[in-house]
This record gives C-alpha cells, structure tokens and sequence, in this order.
C-alpha cells in the first residue's frame, strides 16, 4: 500500500513540473520556498549586515589588498632587519606562547574540577585577568617590570636580595615578559573554554574508566584528553589566529622595543604606516602574515563546519 | 625490590594497614599539592592587579621608590581623576561619556543587524542564507589589527576621523559576526512551529520577528549585548587610530595617552584605570552566571 501512495504521489507532480516555466525556475532558485512579500522581507532583514559586511568588511579587505599588491614593497620589506626580526618574533610567540597557555589551561581546568567551595572561590578570582581591560593590566605589568621601581624587582630584592635585570632592555627578557603577560591575560578564557569541555563529558564514562582501575595520569592520558583533543585544536587554531592580531600585550608591555627588537607583525604593521608615515608598506607586513593564515581559517573553518563543536 | 620482598612475610592484618597508610598519604599529599598550586594561582593572577591598587593609592613621591606598600593610602589619586584636576584629565567625564555613547551604540546596532540577519536567515531560512552565515564566520576569525590600517584609510578620505561613528562603524562590524553565530546557535532550541502557526495567523515576518522572535532570544539578546559593550569599551586600536582629538577621545585612548607623557603620573594613571576597568568587572561578574560555555568565546578578542 505504502508503495501504491507514493507512484500516486509521483505521478501527480511530475506532470506539473513539466509546466513549471523558466521564469517561476528562476525564481525558485533565488527565493526558494519564500512566497510573494515574505522573499521582501527576508532580503530586507538580511540587507543591514549585508551593507555592513560589504562597506566594512569586503572594501577594506580589497583596498588593503590593493595597498599591498606592489612587489617592490615586498623586496623593501625583506630587506628591513627589523622585518626579519619580527618574523621570528611572531613565530617564537605563536610556537611558545600559545601551546604553554594552551596546555596550562589543559592542565588547570583539571585543577578547577575538583568539588568544594575552595576551587570555586579560587576561580572566581582567576578569572579576573580575563574581565580586566587588557589595557590597564598591561600598563601595570610594563611599570611592574620597570628595573628600578617596578614591583618585581622590589619583590626580589625585599624577600630574596636579588637584584633583578631591567627586564624590558634586552630583547629576549622583553620578549619574554610579553609572553608572560599575555599568557597572564587570556590563560583564565581558554582554561573556562576548557573547563566546560571538561564538565560535558559525562561522568559515567570516569566511572567505568575507575572500575576498570584507571587513575590520575592513566585516566588523563586514556579517558579525558582523547575526548577533550578535538576543542583542545579548535581552541588551538583560534587562540593561535587571534593571538597573531594580539597588538595590545606587545604594544603596551614592550612596546616594540629596545630598539624595535620585540614587534610581532601586527604591531610592525601599525608602526610602518603611522610612525614611519608608510602605510603601504605596513599592509605589506599585514600581508605578508597571510601565508600562515589562511591555511589555519581554512583548517578551522572546516573544523568548525564537520565537528559539532559548541564554542 | 628489598620493600616488596619484606611486606610478602608480613601478616596479612599489617599488610592492609600499612596500603590503608599509604592511601592516607597519598591523599594527604595530593591535598597540599593542590594547596601549593592553589596559592601560586592566587599570587600569579593578584600579583599585576595588586600593583594598579597599589600604585593608584600611592602619592607622588611613592611612586619612584622601592616600596611594597604605600607609606600612607592615599585616595589623592581618585579624587584628582574625579575632580579632572590634572592636566591630562582635564576633559576626563567627557572621555568617559565618550566610552559609554561608543558602547552603548555599538551594542543597539549590533542587536539590530545581527538579529534581523540571524532572523532572515535561521527562521525565515532565505536562500543562500549560509553563504553569509559562513561569511560571517570567516570575518569572525579575520584579526582585527589586520584590517586597521586600510580601515583608517577610508575612514580618513570619509573624514570620519575624530568621529565616534567610525569607531561605532568598526565596532559593530566586528560584533556582528559573533552575535549573528551565538543568534543562530541559540536559535536552534526555539521551535519554527511557532513562526509557522503566527504565520497561518496572518502575522507578517515583522511581526513574528517582533513579538516571537525576540522575546524568546532573550537570552541569546542578553549575552550578545554584554559582549558588544565589552568589546566597544576594551578595545584600543581603532579608537586610538580614529580618535586623536581630546575631545572625541574614549577613555582607553587618554589612559594610553599618559604613557607618552615624560613625568608620568603612574598613580593618577592607575587611579583612572581602575575608574575605567570597574564598569566591565561589574558586568561581568553580573552576567557570569548567565554566560553558559558557549556563550563565552566572544571574549577572545582583546
């Protein structure tokens, strides 16, 4: 019967499609199943973010493009020193930066799923540097590492007698304080990403990893992590795309310096074009990032589409 | 080796207590770990804002010394940002007001454009609705200082420069895309039943956007909001880059301002940043029940 139905049902519509003239397909195809004024309406709601994307998104994208599309820009660029300096930079900041903030928060949101008042307390005050302003926490952090009067150096000197280097006069202590305070930063978002992570796992699953006598490291190696490692490379992919835009942590920490020697390329972009009045050129650095980008959204973008990941 | 060969001749009584002992051990020992890491969290995250308390409630002199603490508080700092009675505060409430007009725009817009996208193309599913989800997506994840430089270009042939409706421009463009990926994540849990029956009703798609649509996002519209206002009042790049007059200046653009000053006055400095950091630590501890995990990745951007 339930086969009878269906030649029925078939038969009645395909002599109709055959009527179906090319106009109504056109139709069709733009509008789909939208009828009259409702297809009006759909497009008007669609059209704020469509002329926002258009005017703020695509027209900047293209005349940056077009800003950096001289290959003498590129041979200006490569044979700046401070370029290749900050090429490194940004490739030791991504590589070291990112993973030891990555993995501390793997290893913490273990930390704060343990029960009791304690561990909630404690991160509720972990959580500030994350709803701090970036701004004013990386200014105190630049006067902090000040060698004369700055915190830690008095610290070290009061409690050990140690008297601390002028951190942000060598380029590799300031370089590393960069990367300090940026870990600082945004370690309590990626260790809540990860915390959550954490909690949706169902906890069945340690129950039976226990009964089978797993325990701490085994139980991480074989129960959590395996489960956690797909959001641990999304959160990886992101925090390394967002992190290669991050001006504030060496602008305001370093400051680029000594001598222009801590600039990562989002920061070497804006003093190429409003310090040195050489705004193609700074496009160019932008630009010249791209290598290492689109690869990355690429990767995440499919991440995001295949894996139903909630961030 | 010579401990396992010993505890095989010991009686089976002892033998249990002293694996009893050892558990105890363990457990007392996996405690004070968690002690020892729980005091290194502590200092590790109180240690750079404890220095903006410190530093805010020094007076001058203080300043340049090797203290821990100040010698006397002094609330000196506060009540100088308060009564604008230094020269690089001068024009402090209006900067303040400045912050909170960016903010307060950036977020009505980013409600509007990203709601009524999310709308058309999640509940009214328009065709090719995924292309922009996707574009939206792709925007998301482009860095921001990335896009500044022609930004400002065009902003500045505009004459838009030392406007506040080229940083509100910048803002919503990059909160929108966020808004419009949590509208539609959330959007997945309110039934389209009901925007089918108000539509055998004769309700038009305004009405259902209106009367359905967002009364049941409101979640969703609270979260999303928290977010635009955040981002518009944290971020420093493109309000330092459009923002160069005092008057149109934001407050994070005049707390940068101090650094290029000679005699930097790191107390009135760090008294304004805690002025200027007490409205999103509020808000954020306000909300932070409500921001489930998927509601928490906006913050990402700094």
């Amino acid at each position: 019967m339930p086969d009878g139905a269906s030649a029925i049902g078939t038969v009645q519509v395909l002599p109709r499609r055959r009527f179906v003239s090319v106009e109504a397909q056109r139709r069709h195809f733009w509008r789909g199943h939208l009828q009259g004024s409702e297809y009006a309406w759909a497009l008007a709601f669609c059209v704020p973010y469509i002329a926002v994307f258009m005017i703020f998104v695509a027209y900047p994208v293209g005349f940056g493009i077009w800003m950096g599309s001289k290959p003498t820009l590129y041979a200006a660029l490569f044979s700046d020193p401070i370029y290749l300096e900050t090429v490194i930079n940004t490739a030791l900041f991504l590589g070291i930066a990112i993973n030891v903030k990555l993995f501390l928060a793997l290893l913490l949101s273990g930390f704060f799923m343990r029960k009791g008042w304690w561990s909630k307390a404690l991160l509720m005050v972990f959580v500030l540097p994350w709803a701090v302003p970036s701004l004013p926490t990386y200014i105190s952090i630049h006067w902090m590492l000040n060698g004369e009067w700055g915190l830690i150096n008095n610290l070290g000197w009061h409690l050990f007698g140690i008297t601390g280097p002028d951190w942000l006069t060598d380029r590799w202590t300031a370089l590393g304080s960069v990367m300090v305070s940026h870990v600082w930063k945004w370690l309590p978002f990626w260790t809540v990403i990860l915390l959550a992570g954490r909690m949706a796992i169902p906890s069945e699953i340690y129950e039976a990893a226990k009964v089978d006598g797993a325990t701490g490291l085994r139980m991480f190696v074989h129960v959590s992590f395996p489960l956690l490692a797909n959001l641990y490379l999304i959160c990886t992919l992101l925090s390394t795309i967002f992190s290669l835009g991050d001006f504030n942590s060496v602008y305001f920490v370093s400051g680029g310096g000594p001598a222009d020697s801590t600039h990562v390329l989002a920061t070497l972009g804006i003093r190429y074009a409003f310090d040195l009045a050489q705004p193609r050129l700074g496009v160019a650095a932008v630009i010249s990032a791209l290598p290492l980008l689109i690869p990355l959204v690429t990767i995440l973008m499919r991440k995001f589409r295949t894996s139903q990941v909630q961030l | 080796m010579s401990s396992t060969a010993l505890s095989g001749f010991r009686p089976a009584a002892t033998a249990s207590q002293s694996m009893r002992r050892i558990a105890r051990r363990q457990r007392y020992l996996s405690k004070a770990l968690a002690g020892v890491l729980s005091v290194v969290v502590l200092i590790w995250t109180i240690l750079p804002l404890y220095n903006i308390v410190m530093v805010s409630l020094e007076d001058n002199n203080d300043v340049f010394s090797d203290k821990l603490l100040p010698s006397v508080p002094s609330l000196d700092g506060y009540r100088v940002v308060f009564t604008e009675g230094y020269w690089y505060l001068e024009d402090f409430w209006h900067q303040f007001g400045n912050s909170i007009y960016v903010g307060a725009a950036t977020t009505f817009l980013t409600l509007a454009i990203a709601s009524a996208a999310s709308f058309s193309i999640s509940r009214m599913r328009i065709r090719h609705g995924w292309m922009l989800s996707n574009v939206a997506l792709l925007t998301y994840v482009i860095p921001q200082s990335f896009l500044a430089i022609p930004f400002y270009r065009i902003m500045q042939s505009y004459g838009l420069t030392n406007n506040l409706w080229s940083v509100i421009a910048a803002m919503v463009t990059f909160a929108t895309p966020y808004a419009m990926f949590i509208f539609q994540q959330y959007g997945r849990s309110i039934p389209t039943e009901l925007d089918e029956s108000a539509r055998i009703d004769g309700a038009s798609p305004m009405q259902i956007y209106v009367r359905i649509y967002l009364p049941l996002m409101a979640p969703a519209l609270v979260a999303v909001s928290t977010y635009a206002l955040l981002l518009a009042w944290n971020e420093y790049l493109y309000q330092f880059l459009m923002l160069s007059d005092k008057r149109s200046m934001t407050v994070p653009v005049a707390l940068a301002a101090f650094l290029n000053s000679d005699e930097a006055p790191w107390n009135y400095m760090m008294a304004t940043a805690i002025v200027y950091a007490v409205l999103p630590i509020a808000i954020y501890y306000m909300v932070r029940g409500r921001m489930t995990a998927g509601l928490t990745v906006g913050g990402v951007k700094g």
